[in-house]
């Protein structure tokens, strides 16, 4: 199984080491020709929203990346990766792929001393560890399947082939949730 | 589950990586390095050309001028307090900044202690130029490092010259066999434990950043080649002719550093770069402050 991961800016060397640890081959997408060759799964990661929506752009990838996910591409997004994925932004004009029917709250727990770490459940997945760091939240659904929440807030969503998650599974012991994305492929 | 923000404070800086974080001065120049693609910004009142240039004592930025640019941006804020300065730091925190660096661009507060970067919950990044420096600073408590360079200048030489010295000196630990690590920390000057951290892994346990001289596309990109996790560029953007479009060229650069052909349509038509100037041509060498 081969995953395309985003890597052009953020945290996307950990998602690498988690996936190729639950056994998957990875690879870096950075520019327009590393989008063309054949792959089974898409990595969306943490990092600033602001920054790789600008760099989709500039570097021609929004386009044929958009395309993948509206036909079925397997998706996981994370955090940044998130907001990439929401069809509304509440606090930030820019709609990015758009493609999940969910409005999300960009930097919604305030700056960086309010990240967090915390246990919860999540369906389909179990008891996991969630790390939020200047995260965002899903405000509303329109649509997408909420599989988390924390404190009240849904933290986690699938929509056909699309899983997006506020927090960083990357950066926590457990790779549960890379089974259930890899599985789900 | 515990909440361990020193691992919270290097995770932000994990989410920093691939980046390039910006010396601004105003919100107007915060909007336009969000725009261009920073992945941060450092608020502070005169960039390090000018602090060069003007002399005497600098200090924190006015907080008023930095809660204007954590107003104006909505990607991470940090700001400067000097060595040592622990009451610029807690006054740093008060307002909520998401990153702290306590630098050498400024004048040292303190000419023996560092701050205890423990104490605090916002994260701290600091500048080193040789492994010791780095693992002196980590065990203080930063979550982040980057290498002095030679702020100010728009020269390379120094950020090039101090990241292949930690490079180096990593490496050697690395080949080094366990029962020498003990006199290894002793003539680094830093705890054993730290020092068995790299031997194992590699690297520095915290996010590294290269820093100070950085001018063009092709100097991200060099930094990036040797190893670096992202980068600052302090007076190189709003010191230089077209400040929109050189920010711009060097967030590319960053993101596809290996890519030459890339780097080539990068490095055209960017306007004046920054004057610079040599380091035998300064009287004041920042990097030696603080070590």
């Amino acid at each position: 199984m081969v995953i395309g991961v985003l890597a052009l800016q953020g945290d996307f060397i950990e998602h690498e080491k988690k996936l190729m640890k639950c056994g998957a081959e990875v690879f870096e997408i950075r520019q327009r020709r590393d989008i063309e060759r054949d792959f089974d799964g898409l990595v969306l990661p943490g990092g600033e929203s602001t920054v790789i929506g600008k760099l989709l752009h500039e570097f021609n990838l929004f386009e044929p990346m958009h395309k993948k996910i509206i036909g079925g591409m397997p998706v996981l997004a994370t955090c940044a990766g998130m907001i990439l994925l929401a069809e509304r932004i509440e606090n930030d004009e820019n709609v990015y792929f758009g493609t999940m029917k969910m409005t999300v709250r960009r930097n919604a727990y305030g700056r960086q001393l309010g990240s967090f770490r915390t246990l919860a459940e999540m369906k389909g997945v179990g008891n996991i560890p969630m790390t939020f760091i200047r995260a965002p939240y899903i405000s509303e659904t329109h649509g997408a399947d909420i599989l988390a929440e924390v404190d009240g807030k849904a933290v986690a969503a699938k929509q056909g082939n699309q899983i997006a998650l506020a927090f960083h599974p990357e950066l926590d012991e457990c790779n549960m949730i890379y089974d259930f994305f890899l599985k789900s492929i | 589950m515990e909440n361990n923000r020193y691992q919270l404070n290097k995770e932000l800086a994990q989410m920093l990586k691939g980046g390039v974080i910006m010396d601004v001065t105003t919100p107007e120049q915060a909007k336009i390095a969000e725009s261009a693609g920073a992945c941060a910004v450092m608020a502070l009142e005169r960039i390090p050309a000018d602090i060069r240039a003007a002399g005497g004592v600098s200090r924190m930025s006015d907080p008023k001028m930095i809660k204007g640019i954590m107003d104006a941006v909505s990607i991470p804020v940090m700001a400067k307090c000097r060595i040592g300065h622990f009451t610029e730091a807690q006054i740093l925190q008060a307002i909520e900044i998401d990153y702290i660096d306590e630098s050498e661009v400024l004048s040292p507060a303190d000419d023996r202690f560092h701050i205890d970067k423990r104490k605090f919950d916002v994260p701290f990044v600091c500048g080193a130029k040789d492994l010791g420096e780095a693992l002196r600073r980590i065990s203080e408590g930063a979550s982040m490092i980057r290498t002095k360079g030679e702020p100010g200048t728009g020269d390379i030489v120094q950020a090039v010259r101090h990241m292949r010295k930690m490079n180096a000196e990593i490496r050697r630990l690395q080949s080094m066999s366990e029962d020498e690590l003990y006199d290894a920390a002793k003539v680094l000057q830093v705890p054993y434990e730290l020092v068995k951290l790299v031997h194992e892994n590699g690297k520095l346990p915290v996010v590294n950043f290269a820093a100070g001289g950085v001018a063009t596309p092709a100097d991200a990109a060099l930094m990036m080649q040797l190893g670096a996790e992202g980068v600052f560029v302090g007076s190189g953007i709003f010191k230089s002719g077209n400040p929109e479009k050189r920010a711009a060229a060097i967030v590319k650069a960053v993101t596809n550093f290996n890519d030459s052909k890339m780097l080539a349509e990068l490095s055209e038509d960017l306007g004046e770069a920054m004057v610079g100037i040599n380091e035998d041509e300064i009287s004041l060498l920042m990097a030696e402050r603080g070590k």
